[in-house]
C-alpha cells in the first residue's frame, strides 16, 4: 500500500517536472544554416573555413557543428540522434550510400532541382556522382570532391634505388618491392585497419580487370565473389602482406604516409588524402615523391566523394539553396580541392591552382568518366551498402591477418555478402 | 500537518530521481528488447520480425568469435584478478611498514578510466615503440614480446591491461575484509601450534567467502561491460581478434547500420549480465532478511 502511493506521488511530480521543462523550439533565423561535418584536422578546416567565408558574404550565417572523427562514424551516430528527435542540422557532410539509406529511410530530405536546373548540375558533375547525389530523381546533396582510392604514393629516391620506372603491371610491381625489400627498407607502408586492408583490396580487385571488379563489387555477383579470379586477388593481397613490416596492425595511415615521407618505406597504396601529409612535409610531387595509379588500373578510377546533404528544413531552404550553389561554385571547388588533395566534383573546373598529381587525378577522373571507368570505391562505401561492405571488410582483413588461405577467403567472401544482404 | 509533511518529504526528494531511472533505464531497456525483434536497420523501424535477429546474431562468425573472447577474458581476468589481489592484501597484511604508502599504489590505477589504462599499454606493448623497442635499446637484442599485434594473443594482452587495473581494487576489498577477521580466532589457531600458511588457509581465507563473492560480481559485470578498453588497447584488432560482445554491439548498432542485430546483442549480454547480479542480490536479500 504504502509502495502503492509512493508510485502515485512519484508519477505526480515527475509529470509536474516534465511539463515545466518542455523545449520550446527555438526559431532559427531565415539565413542561418547549420552545417555536421568531420572536417576538423588542420588541412580540412582550412579548406570549410574557404566556404564560410564565401557565404558570409552572400549574408549567409554558418553555424558550425563539427563532429570529429575520420570517415564520419560519429557524425553519423549524432546525426541519428539528430535525425530521430525531428531537428536535422541544414546540411551534412556524407559519403556514398550512407546518403542512399539516409534518403531511403528518412525521407526528410532537400529539394535542391531549383539550383541545379539553372545551375546545369546535370552536365557538369560525373553520372556515377550523380547516383548517389540524386534521390528519385531530386537532387538531394551537393558533392564537393571526388577522392580516388586506387593511388600508389612512392618515395623518389626510393624508387630510384630500385631502377627508377614506376611499375606499371602486377609483375613489375613485384619486381620494384622486391628490390626495395633488398635495399633494405619496408617496401610497402600499410596500417593494419580493416578500411585500410579494404583500401588495397579494392585497387587490387581493380587490377583484375574493369568487368571483374564490377561484377565482385558493385553487382555482388555470388558466383564472381567466390570465383576463381577472387581467389587469384586473395593472392594478390597476401603477395602485397609480405612487403609489409611487422609491426603494421593498428597503424594510422598518416603514420604509415610519414614512413614514405622519412624513405623507411618505399610505397603507400592510399587515396589521395595521403598527398595532404606529403605536402605538409615540404615534399614536392615528382621530385620528391611519385603518385601513381595502382599498377594495371591506370585509366579506371574507383572514387569516393564527400557530398552535403541537404535536410528539409522549411523556411531556411532559401539560406539553404545559396549553400548548395555556393559549394558547386567552380571557384570554391578548385580552392577547396587544392587544399584538401582531391579532384573537383565538378569536371569544368580549371586545373591551373592544382599541383602535378592534381592535374593527373583530374584528367584520369574526366576519361574515366568518358570512358565508363569511373567505379564507386567498396572500400570507401560507393559500392555497397554499410552493412554488405562490412561484411567484405571482415573477410579481407581476416585474410590479411593470415586467418584465411586464398581459396577460404574467396568462399568466406561470397558467404559473408550473402548473409548480410 | 506537519507530521503529514515530513512523511512526504522522502518521497518528494526521491521521486525525480525514480522517475528518471524508470526512463531511462527500465524504459530504454524494454524499447531495446522491442528493437531487437523489428527491421531497425538505419534507423528504429517497427516491422515485427519475430526472432530472425537471434537466428541471425547466432550464425554469425563475428558473435562467435566475440563470446569465445569473451569467455578467454572473463575467465583469466576474473581469476588472476582475484588471486592478485588476495595475495597483494596478505602481503599488505604482515604490518609492514610504509603500508599507507605503497596500498595507494596498487590502488591507483583503478582511479584511471580504462581508455588511459587502453592507451599506455599500447604503447608498452607495441613493439615498436614499447618495451621491447626500449629492451632491443639496451641491448637485449633477441627480447621478442609482440603479442599485440598477433591475433591469437591480442586477448591475452586485453587481460594484462585489465588486470593490471583492477587487482589494486579487489586488494583493497581483501584488505578491508582481512583487517575484520577476529583476531581471537587467530589467536587461539596459533595457540593450537598452526602454522601462518594454515591459518590463512584453513582460516582466514574460507571466512572471506562474502568477499569473494562480492569481487566476483564486481570483476564479472566489468568484464562483460569492457568497451573502452578494447578501443583504446587494440581497436578489436588485429583483423577482428579482439571483438567483445560490446564492440560488436556497437558496431552492428551504429556504423553497419543492423540495428535490429545491435539490440539482440544486447539483450544477449543483458541476460548474461542478470544471470550473475540476480543471483548475487536474491542471496544478499535473503541474508539481509534473516538479519
Amino acid at each position: 500500500m504504502i509502495f502503492l502511493n509512493f508510485i502515485k506521488t512519484t508519477l505526480a511530480i515527475s509529470a509536474l517536472t516534465l511539463s515545466t521543462t518542455i523545449l520550446t523550439s527555438i526559431a532559427n533565423a531565415n539565413s542561418d544554416v547549420e552545417v555536421m561535418h568531420w572536417w576538423t584536422s588542420g588541412g580540412e578546416a582550412a579548406a570549410i573555413k574557404v566556404l564560410q567565408k564565401d557565404l558570409a558574404s552572400k549574408d549567409v550565417n554558418w553555424k558550425d557543428m563539427p563532429v570529429a572523427g575520420g570517415g564520419g562514424s560519429d557524425a553519423m551516430t549524432v546525426l541519428r540522434a539528430r535525425i530521430t528527435a525531428g531537428n536535422p542540422p541544414t546540411a551534412a557532410q556524407m559519403l556514398g550510400f550512407d546518403i542512399t539509406d539516409w534518403a531511403k529511410s528518412t525521407g526528410k530530405l532537400g529539394n535542391l532541382n531549383a539550383v541545379a536546373e539553372k545551375e546545369d548540375w546535370d552536365k557538369v558533375v560525373p553520372a556515377a556522382l550523380q547516383k548517389f547525389s540524386k534521390y528519385e530523381g531530386k537532387w538531394i546533396a551537393a558533392p564537393v570532391n571526388v577522392h580516388s582510392s586506387n593511388w600508389v604514393w612512392v618515395n623518389k629516391k626510393a624508387l630510384d634505388d630500385a631502377g627508377g620506372k614506376a611499375p606499371t603491371t602486377w609483375e613489375e610491381l613485384l619486381t620494384v618491392l622486391d628490390k626495395m625489400k633488398a635495399n633494405g627498407i619496408t617496401p610497402l607502408a600499410h596500417g593494419g585497419q580493416p578500411w585500410q586492408d579494404a583500401t588495397l583490396f579494392d585497387a587490387v580487385v581493380l587490377s583484375m580487370g574493369d568487368d571483374f571488379y564490377k561484377k565482385a563489387m558493385i553487382d555482388l555477383d555470388p558466383e564472381t565473389l567466390g570465383g576463381e579470379t577472387m581467389v587469384k586477388a586473395f593472392e594478390r593481397m597476401a603477395a602485397l602482406r609480405s612487403y609489409v613490416d611487422d609491426n603494421f596492425s593498428g597503424r594510422d595511415w598518416s603514420l604509415a604516409s610519414s614512413m614514405v615521407i622519412e624513405g623507411k618505406a618505399g610505397m603507400q597504396m592510399m587515396g589521395d588524402w595521403a598527398k595532404g601529409e606529403f605536402i605538409k612535409a615540404d615534399k614536392k610531387p615528382g621530385e620528391d615523391f611519385v603518385c601513381i595509379r595502382f599498377p594495371g588500373t591506370q585509366g579506371a578510377v574507383t572514387f569516393n566523394s564527400d557530398q552535403f546533404v541537404m535536410f528539409d528544413v522549411g523556411d531556411q531552404s532559401e539560406a539553404q539553396m545559396k549553400m548548395a550553389s555556393a559549394v558547386m561554385n567552380p571557384v570554391f571547388q578548385s580552392a577547396f580541392n587544392v587544399v584538401k588533395g582531391s579532384a573537383p566534383a565538378r569536371t569544368d573546373v580549371p586545373n591551373d591552382a592544382f599541383d602535378d598529381c592534381g592535374k593527373k587525378a583530374m584528367a584520369d577522373l574526366a576519361e574515366a568518366s568518358k570512358n565508363n571507368r569511373l567505379f564507386g570505391s567498396m572500400a570507401h562505401g560507393h559500392a555497397v551498402p554499410a552493412s554488405i561492405k562490412n561484411a567484405i571488410y571482415d573477410v579481407v582483413t581476416a585474410h590479411f591477418n593470415g586467418e584465411f588461405d586464398s581459396k577460404t577467403a574467396a568462399e568466406e567472401l561470397e558467404a559473408a555478402v550473402f548473409a548480410s544482404k | 500537518m506537519k507530521e503529514h509533511l515530513q512523511q512526504l518529504l522522502p518521497r518528494l526528494v526521491l521521486a525525480p530521481s525514480f522517475a528518471l531511472v524508470l526512463i531511462f533505464v527500465y524504459a530504454f531497456i524494454i524499447y531495446t528488447g522491442y528493437l531487437s525483434f523489428t527491421d531497425s536497420r538505419l534507423l528504429p523501424s517497427y516491422g515485427w520480425v519475430g526472432l530472425e535477429n537471434y537466428e541471425k546474431l547466432f550464425k554469425l562468425r563475428h558473435w562467435n568469435i566475440a563470446l569465445k573472447n569473451l569467455a578467454i577474458f572473463g575467465i583469466l581476468y576474473i581469476i588472476i584478478s582475484t588471486f592478485l589481489g588476495l595475495l597483494l592484501a596478505i602481503l599488505l597484511d604482515q604490518k609492514i611498514r610504509g603500508e599507507g604508502f605503497i596500498r595507494p599504489i596498487y590502488l591507483y590505477p583503478m582511479a584511471l578510466s580504462f581508455i588511459v589504462t587502453g592507451t599506455a599499454w599500447k604503447w608498452f606493448l607495441d613493439p615498436g615503440i614499447g618495451i621491447e623497442h626500449s629492451l632491443h635499446l639496451w641491448g637485449w637484442e633477441s627480447f621478442h614480446f609482440n603479442w599485440i599485434k598477433d591475433r591469437n594473443f591480442a586477448i591475452y594482452t586485453v587481460v594484462i591491461a585489465a588486470v593490471w587495473q583492477s587487482s589494486g581494487f579487489v586488494m583493497a576489498m581483501f584488505l578491508a575484509a582481512l583487517r575484520g577477521v577476529d583476531s581471537e580466532m587467530i589467536k587461539a589457531a596459533q595457540i593450537d601450534g598452526a602454522s601462518g600458511f594454515q591459518i590463512y588457509r584453513r582460516i582466514i581465507i574460507p571466512l572471506m567467502r562474502p568477499v569473494f563473492l562480492s569481487a566476483f560480481v564486481v570483476l564479472a559485470h566489468l568484464a562483460i561491460k569492457a568497451y573502452d578498453l578494447v578501443i583504446a588497447l587494440t581497436n578489436a584488432g588485429p583483423g577482428n581478434a579482439t571483438q567483445l560482445p560490446s564492440t560488436f554491439m556497437y558496431s552492428y548498432t551504429f556504423t553497419r547500420n543492423q540495428m535490429g542485430i545491435g539490440a539482440s546483442s544486447a539483450i544477449i549480454m543483458m541476460i548474461m549480465m542478470f544471470s550473475i547480479i540476480i543471483p548475487y542480490l536474491y542471496g544478499e536479500l535473503k541474508t539481509g532478511d534473516s538479519k
